[in-house]
């Protein structure tokens, strides 16, 4: 989400589920839907048999979503930077991108800096003192005296954006490609030649993909890479076009919506970082003023959300006066990812830890790191509706866990949670769709629902605060919690109040003597938040959820009008109930539609028409020259995102931590150079000499994640954890399918079968053969499925340049057969 | 017409009784076939619309619970399938999705909270009063020790880091939110979910 934000505005998947069937071409690359996302994934099938799409695959194993594919190109893990880098420079160098599109809804001429510079693997600004970029006041554009961005709209200025990206890719010719990722050259111009065939307007491709991408040091910016070709094609805004992040689980969607993340607040904003000492200095930062003439740039809307939600968490004690509870937040310091929680907890930095349905054991990278950290808890607290790792950490599982429980002084507590059939409420999938689900029957035992157990602790605390006072009790017993019953907020009243209220009754624009809204009244949009105080939203974005017309998530009208799977009455799409975002870019400037085959959004003569909600204003006419990207201060997407990501404007590939060879494109920089690497890790890195062999993980069609070896259907269908690898190097190794093999990385070992396959071959890096192999990471010592070592002791404890999201999917490793394991001590 | 699936099976049975089978001679089959055909198993059962619980395909489901069995008399959820109304899936669903039943009534969901103590071997069975009463304790001692009110500078900044949150993306949004506003009112920064990992 980290590199959708700064290219189009907004961080989510911008097309639907449903809206894959447009396609002409389908790409999966960092995923694999047919076994991830299966019923997902039956769209592309919908595609391939009914639009004549073709599919393309790009993974280093040929997955099942390979075997269906038209075209697949094998790559290393962790050089799709390299790869995508390589396609731009195919449809630059030949013509084939979409140049009226290109040029009116992308920043292509608009002029950068003049210090701006990318040299020896380093944009400029680096400081090697403090491995950052200290100095990033050239990656911006040029200004004139109005504060609007300066353009050449001839795209002849070497300075332009789309000259400096296309001399940025110069250097990743096939030759470089093949060098870099094993693809070998055919296959790449083959893959290149049917993704430039969507760069007209009259074809579209749509890239899916998951945690392929997002789980590597350069993860945001694989998916900048992408965000960029689908610029180059236009295929960004229309049917069947789109980035198209396929998202883990349920509602990660919805819980990322609502910021439990540590520098958000619900909605996209931020919470302040302790420079900002002050509501006027947080919002001075946040003025979002248009940088190119006439444009939308929403986000000068701010501090209506801001307010607004601030009236939903505080209520009557956020007032004017009190700068709207300011204070009652906290200020950040620095990010507290799930690396940062580990490193703190394995630093003895963190004393107590809750563990709301996030089993960390298994889902951080570097396991032997967070035992240790877990170990040095006071208190951890464990809410969930299965048995998990991180739960029983301290319980001896053999060699599996090898723990001493006598020697670990943490406190724990496991409490029983409902799941899905057990509860009702929302839950908001991969495509932003906000569907209900309501409540089969009670929960096991004395389970009890994550409301009421958050509800609970709250009211202690609340009460204990009140009675004995305590550090800072203002914002505790000061929150709004203005539910009929205190104890059991009510799934509806929570959802209305993230929709938001009219407070008090508001006049209406046109004429200030009516009311629009009587107070008390749910709010029908986020147009009509206020930044006075008089109207609440917990979650801005959530808006139009839950009006007066009733809950719109509960709504199950499948009908599809236009037939193009937009099912506009089915459920609620954020925002605004849109199912394509920036869907404005589906017309030409003029208002026209690009194609008649990809028709979708248009203006016809005095308002935006079309079968979904336009992206944009409802009667604001082409001739304004209104950006379709209205979230963003240029109007436009950018292939340069000034400031936005913390490793560059322009995507650079890098080697894994864990390198398996010297950075060709520049020795010297190996690897990202921003990446945060704790002092306590500094020697977590494995090398080529002791660990020659590349390793991924990855997921199976028969579990999800950590939960289904708690399943006996899953558990027997997949009971235990295995080593995918290729003959070559089963061959090499004297290994036969079913014999236990030792896998070890620099972070430690595990054992596990082997599975000798032909969907891993060894590809050809740097002029060397490079064998790669796979580790399912569903297995761990707790479940109905055979005890295993958890994939995780294996993986480096380091992640993303921008989003910190850990490397679980390009580490190095050696192999070797060995011995079963010893049964552990604990059945 | 609501029709259940039961009198289909007797109508088509009978039908049957009066058209081809009868007609070949085999009289009386047809009440033979209607007289065997078993109650439908999911006659009794209340259906609930639900979402599948994994991916975020967010696959439409049918939830079939009944208290038919059961020795507590509380209801059971006994079959789940995808729901054919859901635009998304069509009533499609994967392996995972398709055998989910067994995720609901999972020998290993929990049932109770559980109590280690430090140094111990083994979970006890505790009350929900005493772990919520301790946990509250635990929680508010360790915030009023290594509450920060102001930072070095003596900027506000009523930060709360010793203690985190992970939340659980497969909570519904109205937890999530709630979450959110319980763990920020105590100044709790290091809250983080599976988004990033």
């Amino acid at each position: 989400m980290a590199s959708l934000a700064p290219t189009f505005g907004r961080g989510a998947m911008t097309n639907s589920w449903n809206d894959i069937k447009n396609a002409d071409v389908v790409l999966i690359m960092g995923g694999n839907a047919a076994e991830a996302h299966p019923c997902g994934f039956k769209w592309v099938t919908e595609a391939k048999a009914n639009n004549g799409a073709k599919l393309i695959v790009v993974d280093p194993r040929f997955t099942r979503s390979a075997a269906v594919s038209d075209l697949y190109a094998p790559i290393r893990p962790g050089t799709d930077i390299a790869f995508l880098s390589g396609v731009m420079r195919y449809l630059l160098g030949n013509g084939k991108i979409h140049q009226e599109y290109v040029k009116a809804y992308t920043n292509a001429s608009y002029i950068v800096k003049e210090g701006f510079k990318f040299e020896d693997g380093l944009f400029a600004g680096y400081d090697e003192s403090k491995k950052n970029y200290v100095d990033r006041s050239t990656w911006d554009y040029e200004f004139d005296e109005q504060g609007m961005a300066k353009v050449d709209e001839t795209l002849q200025n070497p300075r332009c954006a789309l000259n400096l990206l296309k001399a940025h890719v110069e250097r990743y010719t096939p030759e470089m490609v093949e060098r870099i990722c094993g693809t070998p050259k055919d296959k790449f111009r083959k893959v290149c030649e049917l993704i430039a065939t969507t760069a007209n307007g009259e074809r579209s491709m749509t890239s899916l993909y998951a945690l392929g991408w997002t789980q590597h040091t350069t993860g945001a910016q694989n998916i900048r890479s992408m965000a960029m070709i689908q610029l180059l094609l236009g295929n960004m805004g229309i049917p069947g076009g789109g980035v198209n992040a396929l998202r883990g689980h349920s509602n990660v969607q919805g819980i990322t919506d609502l910021a439990l993340l540590s520098t958000s607040t619900p909605g996209y904003l931020v919470l302040p970082s302790e420079r900002e000492t002050t509501f006027a200095d947080y919002m001075k930062a946040r003025a979002f003023k248009p940088i190119r003439p006439g444009q939308t740039s929403f986000w000068q809307n701010y501090g209506k959300f801001f307010v607004s939600q601030q009236k939903a968490l505080f209520g009557t004690a956020a007032t004017k006066d009190n700068d709207w509870a300011y204070h009652y937040l906290p200020k950040f310091d620095t990010a507290y990812d799930v690396l940062k929680i580990i490193d703190m907890m394995a630093g003895g930095q963190m004393n107590g830890l809750f563990c709301q349905g996030l089993n960390v054991m298994m889902a951080g990278p570097n396991k032997t790191k967070i035992h240790q950290g877990l170990s040095k808890l006071k208190w951890l607290v464990v809410i969930d509706p299965l048995q998990t790792e991180t739960a029983r950490f301290w319980e001896n599982h053999g060699e599996f866990n090898d723990a001493d429980p006598k020697a670990i002084q943490t406190e724990v507590f496991q409490l029983p949670a409902t799941a899905y059939a057990e509860d009702e409420g929302s839950y908001t999938n991969s495509s932003r769709v906000i569907q209900w689900h309501w409540k089969a029957v009670d929960g096991p035992g004395e389970s009890r629902g994550d409301i009421e157990v958050i509800a609970d602790l709250h009211s202690r605390l609340r009460a204990l605060y009140k009675k004995d006072g305590g550090a800072f009790p203002d914002p505790i017993i000061n929150t709004s919690w203005a539910y009929a019953e205190p104890a059991h907020p009510e799934p509806v009243e929570l959802l209305k109040e993230l929709n938001g209220y009219a407070l008090e009754d508001l006049p209406d624009p046109a004429d200030p003597t009516k009311v629009m809204l009587k107070a008390g009244q749910l709010l029908p949009g986020f147009g009509v938040m206020r930044d006075d105080g008089k109207t609440s939203g917990g979650c801005w974005i959530y808006t139009g959820v839950y009006t007066e017309a009733g809950n719109m998530a509960m709504r199950r009208d499948a009908s599809d009008p236009t037939g193009l799977g937009i099912h506009p009455n089915w459920g609620f799409s954020w925002p605004a109930n849109r199912r394509i975002l920036y869907n404005r870019a589906s017309a030409d400037p003029s208002g026209k539609a690009w194609s008649e085959r990809k028709k979708y959004i248009t203006w016809n003569g005095s308002r935006w028409v079309g079968g979904d909600v336009p992206d944009y204003a409802p009667t604001v006419a082409p001739d304004k020259a209104v950006g379709p990207f209205i979230m963003n201060q240029e109007g436009t997407a950018r292939l340069f995102s000034r400031t936005a990501m913390t490793d560059g404007p322009f995507p650079e590939h890098y080697e894994p931590m864990d390198a398996y060879i010297a950075n060709p494109l520049h020795p010297k920089v190996t690897t990202n150079p921003v990446v945060r690497v704790f002092a306590a890790d500094a020697k977590s890195f494995g090398t080529p000499d002791k660990f020659p062999i590349v390793a991924t993980s990855y997921r199976l069609a028969e579990h999800f994640h950590y939960w289904t070896k708690n399943v006996h259907d899953n558990a027997v269908v997949q009971p235990e954890m295995f080593v995918e690898m290729g003959e070559r190097l089963a061959r090499a190794k004297g290994i036969r399918n079913g014999d236990w093999v030792e896998v070890s990385s620099q972070r430690g070992m595990i054992k596990a079968k082997a599975s000798v396959s032909k969907r891993f071959r060894p590809i050809m890096v740097d002029g060397k053969p490079c064998d790669v192999i796979g580790l399912p990471i569903h297995f761990g010592f707790v479940g109905l499925a055979r005890k295993s070592y958890p994939v995780n002791t294996l993986t480096p404890p380091v992640g993303d340049a921008s989003t910190n999201t850990p490397e679980f999917k390009a580490f190095l490793v050696d192999v070797k057969k060995t011995t079963p394991p010893a049964q552990p001590a604990v059945a | 017409m609501a029709v259940t699936r039961r009198q289909f099976m007797k109508v088509s049975a009978a039908g049957l009784a009066a058209s081809s089978v009868g007609a070949l001679g085999f009289m009386g089959a047809g009440e033979g076939l209607a007289a065997g055909v078993r109650p439908f198993r999911l006659e009794k059962a209340t259906e609930t619309r639900n979402t599948c619980p994994y991916c975020a395909v967010a696959c439409g489901v049918l939830i079939y619970s009944s208290t038919d069995g059961t020795k507590d008399g509380k209801a059971k959820v006994v079959h789940i399938e995808g729901d054919s109304d859901n635009p998304i899936n069509r009533g499609t669903l994967c392996a995972r999705g398709a055998a989910s039943l067994g995720f609901a009534n999972s020998p290993n969901r929990l049932q109770y909270p559980m109590h280690r103590k430090p140094g111990s071997d083994k979970f006890e069975r505790v009350t929900w009063d005493f772990a919520m009463e301790r946990i509250s304790r635990l929680a508010k001692e360790d915030r009023d020790k290594n509450f920060i009110a102001r930072n070095r500078d003596g900027a506000t900044v009523n930060r709360w880091t010793s203690t985190g949150f992970l939340a659980g993306s497969s909570c519904s949004n109205e937890a999530g939110y709630l979450t959110y506003k319980a763990m920020r009112s105590m100044g709790i920064l290091a809250l983080e979910n599976q988004a990033r990992i």
